[in-house]
């Protein structure tokens, strides 16, 4: 006899995500499903479409990540093309790109996941916003947050045309070159967002890691799971967001695989599941084995915890501190616990502020030359970014006018689905116990899942953000005894 | 569907040319299917293809244009302007699974009474074979589709 | 006195209307100062009890984003009609389908089959796709997924809608200034868009460089010629849709260098703005054989998907009732 919890939805509200976990008559964990109940079908109604248009049509599956989304279609479209732009257009590209991760990543530090740890993971729920981050740090440091992601965006606006789905992205290069002016404010813009980057991390080291039930947190096997890891690098296989070659590690952090993304459908495949509209992705080479963990299962996890530890360094000096630093304390590479992924953000954050800074002082990023018009006949193209939230792949086939006749979309959550639902089921496991629920679990469930800050926005096309939760419990004979609720 | 069913076709024609040739058929006693309403417009290169979603949303099955001839428009061009917007809105309906022969366009002068009942003869038959065009309705239309636009489109195109 | 309650809510929606409401940064606080948000639930921790707990017409203004997909979607559309004054529809999705809108062009069934069995990615032997009850194993494990409408729609054709925020997301200054005139209770004639009633070519800054009379020989597509930053795109044979498209977003992919797409939608007078866009581009098409029309039409490569970018469920059409194949609503 087994007893079912429901936790619906995950999402922000109605029907954007669900857990039900089954008991056994003892009350113990059976079985817990992680649900995406929702679907768009980008995929299927890009078909017959320019592939030109695709920067700013898939830019819409996430009002959140747009910028990510834009940067992967376009570089599909070069690929599509076959046609190489010009390195000022690529440097500005990276710009922007690094502007958006630093803005992005503060967003879910500050705004969504970051509470649970800087206000405290067991703190009453009405303080775990971003009002309790605010009494916690001071009001100054969050009118600093808002101040800095304006910047940024404006930033990123002023080079892409809008923030919330830029346009600049062509096949061969982008839209528009920057001015000198323009230059300008990148450059005082980079400098901030250095200044921002460290002082993020100092506010981790004081409140977070200074505090050692968090850390016990962090650590717990409740919230660890050995899993591979996969991320892009550059040539010296440092972490890299806007280019390079994905690279694999397995569970003991050794090189698994390195290939190029368009070898993807070689190494990438996805399972479906009748209870889920979500595809989880697995690797290839391994084979898929059910959600389990080890060197013998196929899951593996993308997102800042995946990068760092699928690379072996930052591309940037004070980066590089930090990292070294976070292998050290976590008692070094390859770190398991999900929940330091909020860490390795904001590690990611200050080197995505550094690569800016240094592009941005780049002269040649105020070359006129940003475009080289494509001459080849389009056929197929593949493009790869990491989006904050981890791998983010797109495919396409077209005819010879370049009119999309097939679409194929490996979304970041997609690729941690499976982990996603593996720490689910495991912290649901750690804290029922003997059907014992109250409304910890909320918290505790919550937090196993916000650590990778799933965007159903784009693993669905549904929404991203903050989620909410209700929790149902059934007795053995399937009566509903309890409903926990927080929309 | 049942057998009750006729095709419903909503004729624009433009009155120097096919409007009269209308005329002239029915005064010549010519008889042809009955199913079009016919809708007088000062040229073709006044129907706004808002006036062809119109017709068919609100239960046309198909919709005839009658302009002049190439070189014949009372206005010069707007025949070619006719034939341009409705050469794209045929691709369009296509790609919304509505089978472009629903629409038609064809060139009748003045004089032409019997290629009217030739045409609407062939209509009515075309759109006979094709059966009732079926749109799905928003459940709540609360989207008022403009009483105006019945105006516009009964007074005869002029904006 | 009290303040005015002020709602915000999504329906299937990208989360980029939220965040715009997000950007507006500083002019938020002077918001949140004149009014009191009663329901948000990106940001607040309101519940859909809350809301049913209030009064009929307690909230002033709701601000929905999102187009109409699933059935909780329309329940909370009715819910929060019947709780507010004036119900706004916030975003292109919301107001027109946007652009997950051209999902209309398939069905449900169409789209699961590419998703769970044709996708190359994809491994799955068996062709299990998502069931919407399930019973799973011998451990009955009962579970369930939503089920989803055939069909996206707008919000006005779920529920009344008094007034409408355009755009892709809306532009942070017309959010400022609706804002602005429901609290100052200066509002124009109910079914009103939110934004200045002229074509957006009147406020480009390359109208200068626009000829009176268009007459295009040869259409491009953007990534096919060197973009001239400073003169009209239009005039350069690139489907600028500005002359179709409502004003009031300040141009910014133009002043990118790219070509509106026309999220804002059309003016007032029309009611089907890929019909009035098509109709646009056809009259600046410079040809009069038959032949070469057609030549030039087979330029534009995409109609729907170019035309109705953002409008295809607000299409007068709506969309073909599903003949087989697809689930039905
Ligand atoms: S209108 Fe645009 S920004 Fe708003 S939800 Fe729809 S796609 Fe996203
Ligand atoms: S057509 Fe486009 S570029 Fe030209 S004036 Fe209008 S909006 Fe500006
Ligand atoms: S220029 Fe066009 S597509 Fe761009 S924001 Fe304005 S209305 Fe929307
Ligand atoms: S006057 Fe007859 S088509 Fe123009």
């Amino acid at each position: 006899m087994t007893r079912e919890v429901v936790i619906d939805p995950i999402t922000r509200l109605e029907g954007h995500g669900k857990i039900d976990i089954f008991l056994d008559a003892t009350g113990n964990v059976e079985k817990a499903f992680f649900q995406v109940p929702e679907l768009r079908g980008f995929e299927k109604f890009v078909v017959g479409r320019p592939a030109e248009d695709m920067p700013q049509i898939t830019s819409r599956i996430c009002g959140v990540c747009p910028t990510a989304h834009h940067m992967a279609a376009t570089k599909a479209l070069d690929d599509l093309y076959k046609v190489e732009p010009p390195s000022a257009a690529k440097k500005i590209r990276e710009l922007v790109y690094s502007a958006f991760v630093v803005e992005d990543h503060a967003l879910h530090f500050f705004f969504l996941g970051g509470p649970d740890f800087v206000v405290g993971p067991t703190a009453p729920k009405a303080q775990r916003n971003i009002l309790g981050v605010l009494s916690k740090v001071g009001l100054e440091i969050g009118r600093e947050v808002i101040s800095v992601r304006k910047q940024l965006r404006d930033l990123i606006s002023l080079a892409g045309g809008k923030v919330i789905h830029p346009v600049f992205g062509l096949p061969g290069g982008i839209s528009k070159a920057l001015t000198p002016q323009d230059q300008e404010q990148f450059i005082a813009g980079a400098e901030r967002a250095v200044k921002f980057g460290l002082f993020c991390l100092e506010i981790f080291q004081d409140v977070v890691l200074k505090n050692k039930q968090y850390v016990e947190t962090i650590t717990s096997e409740t919230y660890t799971h050995k899993t591979y890891y996969m991320g892009l690098v550059d040539d010296q296989n440092r972490v890299n967001f806007y280019d390079g070659q994905l690279r694999v590690v397995d569970p003991n952090g050794k090189e698994f695989l390195q290939f190029k993304v368009q070898d993807y459908l070689n190494h990438i495949a996805e399972h479906v599941e009748p209870w889920s509209y979500i595809k989880f992705c697995y690797l290839k080479d391994v084979g898929w084995k059910g959600f389990v963990d080890g060197p013998e299962s196929g899951v593996y996890a993308v997102a800042p915890l995946a990068r760092l530890n699928a690379a072996e360094g930052m591309a940037t000096p004070k980066a590089q501190e930090a990292y070294k630093e976070f292998y050290k304390t976590l008692g070094g590479k390859p770190v398991h616990h999900t929940l330091a992924n909020h860490w390795a953000r904001l590690i990611e954050l200050l080197y995505a502020a550094e690569r800016m800074q240094e592009l941005a002082n780049d002269p040649e990023i105020t070359s006129p030359n940003v475009r080289t018009i494509p001459t080849a006949t389009p056929k197929e193209g593949i493009g790869v970014v990491e989006a904050p939230r981890g791998t983010l792949i797109h495919h396409y086939q077209t005819d010879e006018r370049g009119i999309i006749t097939k679409a194929n979309l490996i979304v970041a959550t997609q690729n941690n689905a499976a982990r996603i639902a593996m720490s689910v089921d495991k912290a649901a496991r750690g804290v029922i116990r003997g059907g014992k629920i109250d409304d910890g679990i909320l918290n505790l469930v919550e937090i196993a899942f916000r650590a990778y800050d799933p965007c159903h926005g784009c693993a669905t096309h549904a929404l991203p953000g903050q989620m909410p939760l209700i929790v149902r419990v059934y007795d053995n004979h399937r009566n509903l005894v309890r409903e926990i609720r927080r929309d | 569907m049942s057998e009750q069913w006729e095709p419903r076709i909503v004729a624009f024609f433009c009155t120097w040319c096919t409007y009269t040739a209308a005329d002239l058929a029915g005064i010549s006693r010519m008889t042809y299917a009955p199913n079009a309403r016919i809708v007088r417009v000062m040229c073709s290169g006044r129907i706004d293809p808002q006036f062809v979603l119109k017709a068919l949303a609100d239960g046309a099955d198909g919709v005839l244009i009658g302009g002049c001839h190439p070189g014949d428009c009372h206005y010069q061009a707007g025949n070619y302007k006719a034939l341009r917007r409705y050469i794209l809105l045929k691709r369009v309906l296509t790609e919304m699974g509505i089978e472009p022969e629903r629409v038609r366009l064809e060139w009748i002068s003045a004089s032409e009474g019997d290629r009217v009942q030739k045409v609407m003869n062939e209509m009515a038959e075309q759109i006979r074979k094709l059966g009732p065009l079926q749109l799905e309705r928003p459940s709540q239309p609360h989207r008022l589709l403009a009483k105006e636009f019945e105006v516009i489109a009964v007074r005869g195109g002029a904006r | 006195m009290s303040k005015p309650k002020v709602g915000f809510y999504w329906c299937a929606s990208c989360g980029g209307c939220e965040e715009a409401v997000v950007d507006l940064a500083e002019d938020i606080l002077k918001i949140v100062e004149a009014v009191e948000i009663a329901f948000w639930p990106v940001a607040l921790d309101f519940k859909r009890a809350d809301v049913e707990a209030m009064k009929d017409g307690e909230l002033a203004a709701c601000f929905v984003n999102g187009a109409i997909r699933t059935s909780e979607q329309e329940e909370m559309a009715e819910l929060l009609r019947k709780k507010s004054k004036l119900l706004i529809a916030f975003g292109s999705c919301s107001h027109l389908g946007g652009v997950p809108g051209l999902a209309n062009l398939w069905d449900r069934q169409a789209i699961f089959d590419y998703v769970y069995k044709e996708a190359p990615s994809v491994t799955n032997p068996e062709g299990v796709v998502p069931q919407e009850r399930l019973q799973l194993g011998s451990n009955g494990y009962a579970l369930t997924l939503p089920s989803f409408r055939d069909s996206v729609r707008t919000l006005d054709q779920t529920v009344e809608v008094d007034y409408y925020l355009p755009g892709c997301p809306p532009p942070v200054k017309l959010i400022a200034n609706a804002v602005a005139a429901i609290l100052e209770g200066k509002l124009p004639p109910k079914g009103t868009v939110l934004a200045p009633d002229k074509a957006l070519c009147e406020e480009c800054p390359r109208k200068p460089t626009k000829p009176d009379k268009l007459a295009l020989t040869e259409l491009k597509r953007p990534h096919q010629i060197q973009i001239d930053s400073q003169k009209c795109l239009l005039a350069q044979g690139l489907l600028c849709l500005g002359p179709a498209t409502r004003s009031g977003c300040g141009a910014p992919c133009v002043s990118a260098n790219m070509p509106c797409t026309g999220c804002l939608g059309p003016t007032s007078r029309v009611k089907d703005y890929g019909a009035k866009a098509l109709s646009a581009i056809a009259s600046l098409i410079d040809a009069e054989d038959e032949k070469e029309i057609a030549r030039l039409m087979e330029q534009i490569v995409d109609p729907v998907g170019t035309f109705y970018r953002y409008s295809l469920p607000a299409s007068l059409l709506h969309r073909r009732v599903k003949k087989s194949g697809g689930a039905q609503a």
